[in-house]
């Protein structure tokens, strides 16, 4: 039965050879050497033709991606020495771009919970007769025709802007709620009858929050049913909009570049403002700002911090060892520490490409207030 | 096609849960963690968890309780006399990508 859809699926594959842009390329994992072989042959079979390379263990699969390029993994999750989820841990911190298909015969909802929040673009039971072959092909060929990283754009709409998005619902004069999110933060935007009447992301609302939202390059996108009764706290139109914002991000990558301009919180013993962690500075409760660059050899910057050396030294060493703890416990990708002290508090989150964000808290600010505050922080650094 | 799932449907390993204590070494003092979980992982996690905190007081970044959040676990940390109380739990995942 298998080869029989091997020998159509080359058929198939051969009429659409032409018109196949580039070649993509899937790293299959599992431990079952028969298994990989039977799906290699397979998937080779699909209408992209894409290149499929094979790996029966996990860290050989990361040894692989580190050396080249795919545009899809299909992992198992039962496996030897490092199972699946160890493996989508470390795949999903490293190669964020990288689609990921779990497919398994591990039935336990668990462990589907756990993938999804790994990351997974998807998770399947091993295909059982030929209708659920034909539809998990179909869904890998989906898969392949929409690269995030080559495209951009938000996931939902591909190669759509959200600039392009939000024009899209006011030239409709459509009513709808725009719910956008990047990475843990997420924000809304009302629309009524084609006009933004309102938004709120993090502790922004209004104007302010529209251009927050504005300023995120990537993320989630998906349209919530019109709310009538939402009152109305934007009075500009779309455009208008568009454009201060647009014109406010300029003025903004100016500052960054341009001269450094004081502070309020940065008087008496302080060190000088940095412009890049300024805007940071704003959000509510920071008493201090340490970044650290992924190149150890980069120096850190840091606002509102005297012994800014230590603190990094400290941060660096404890974000590796837990970060490395969370991938020896499969626990997924290490998103943000956070410290109470009688002092202040503390947080920090890493982003593979920018290095470590390390902020200071006022003790004032409530526990739960600095979780969320810097999640938004670090948002707004990243991105 | 049985080829294509042929392993018996046990999985990789769950998530630890459960409270345990540890002293200044990072030696574990008591526990509620399954014995189904190994106790070097469980003595990983308490080691971890105390050498971020002496680092922090080296650093003069001294604090009394800490949280790790990982995308599906979270390990919150208690300072005692220079060890630690540590509560292990998974979390559910609270969003799914649309697309």
């Amino acid at each position: 039965m298998l080869r029989e859809w091997a020998c159509i699926g080359k058929a198939q594959a051969l009429s659409s050879r032409r018109h196949m842009a580039k070649q993509h390329k899937i790293l299959l994992l599992d431990d079952d050497e028969q298994l990989l072989e039977l799906y290699q042959e397979l998937l080779q079979q699909l209408p992209s033709q894409p290149e499929v390379r094979v790996s029966n263990s996990g860290a050989r699969a990361i040894a692989m991606l580190e050396s080249e390029l795919f545009s899809l993994l299909i992992t198992d999750l039962r496996m030897p020495k490092m199972d699946g989820l160890q493996v989508l841990a470390i795949v999903r911190r490293k190669y964020p771009y990288l689609r990921i298909i779990v497919l398994t015969g591990v039935l336990d909802e668990e462990y589907r919970s756990r993938a999804y929040a790994l990351g997974v673009d998807m998770f399947w039971q091993k295909p059982s007769n030929t209708e659920e072959f034909t539809l998990f092909k179909d869904c890998i060929e989906s898969l392949l025709d929409h690269n995030v990283q080559s495209e951009g754009g938000f996931r939902g709409m591909q190669s759509k802007s959200l600039v392009d998005l939000i024009q899209l619902e006011c030239l409709s004069q459509s009513s709808a709620v725009l719910h956008i999110s990047q990475g843990a933060v997420s924000g809304k935007i009302w629309v009524q009858g084609g006009e933004i009447i309102d938004a709120a992301a993090a502790s922004f609302t209004g104007e302010e929050a529209f251009r927050e939202i504005l300023s995120w390059k990537s993320g989630n996108f998906e349209i919530l049913p019109a709310e009538p009764n939402r009152p109305r706290t934007i009075h500009n139109s779309c455009q208008g909009l568009l454009l201060d914002s647009a014109q406010a991000f300029d003025e903004g990558r100016g500052q960054q570049t341009g001269s450094e301009t004081p502070l309020p919180g940065q008087a008496g013993h302080a060190p000088p403002a940095n412009a890049t962690l300024a805007p940071l500075a704003r959000f509510e409760g920071v008493e201090f700002l340490l970044t650290m660059p992924t190149d150890e050899k980069t120096p850190c910057e840091s606002w509102g911090l005297e012994n800014a050396h230590e603190v990094a030294a400290w941060a660096r060493a404890a974000q590796k060892r837990l970060r490395e703890l969370g991938e020896e416990l499969g626990g997924g990708v290490l998103a943000q520490v956070t410290g109470a002290g009688w002092q202040r508090h503390w947080a920090f989150s890493a982003d593979d490409k920018k290095g470590l964000l390390c902020v200071g808290f006022q003790r004032t600010l409530p526990k739960e207030k600095v979780e969320q505050t810097m999640k938004h922080i670090f948002t707004k650094w990243v991105s | 096609m049985g080829l294509l799932n042929k392993k018996a449907a046990s999985g990789p390993q769950r998530l630890p849960t459960g409270t345990f204590t540890v002293d200044a070494q990072g030696c574990v003092v008591s526990s509620t963690v399954p014995q189904s979980v190994p106790a070097e992982l469980v003595r990983e996690i308490g080691q971890s968890v105390v050498s971020v905190f002496q680092g922090a007081r080296k650093a003069n970044v001294s604090f009394s309780e800490m949280v790790v959040q990982y995308t599906t676990y979270k390990i919150t940390a208690r300072e005692m006399r220079g060890g630690a109380i540590i509560f292990l739990s998974p979390k559910a995942p609270k969003w799914v990508s649309p697309s």
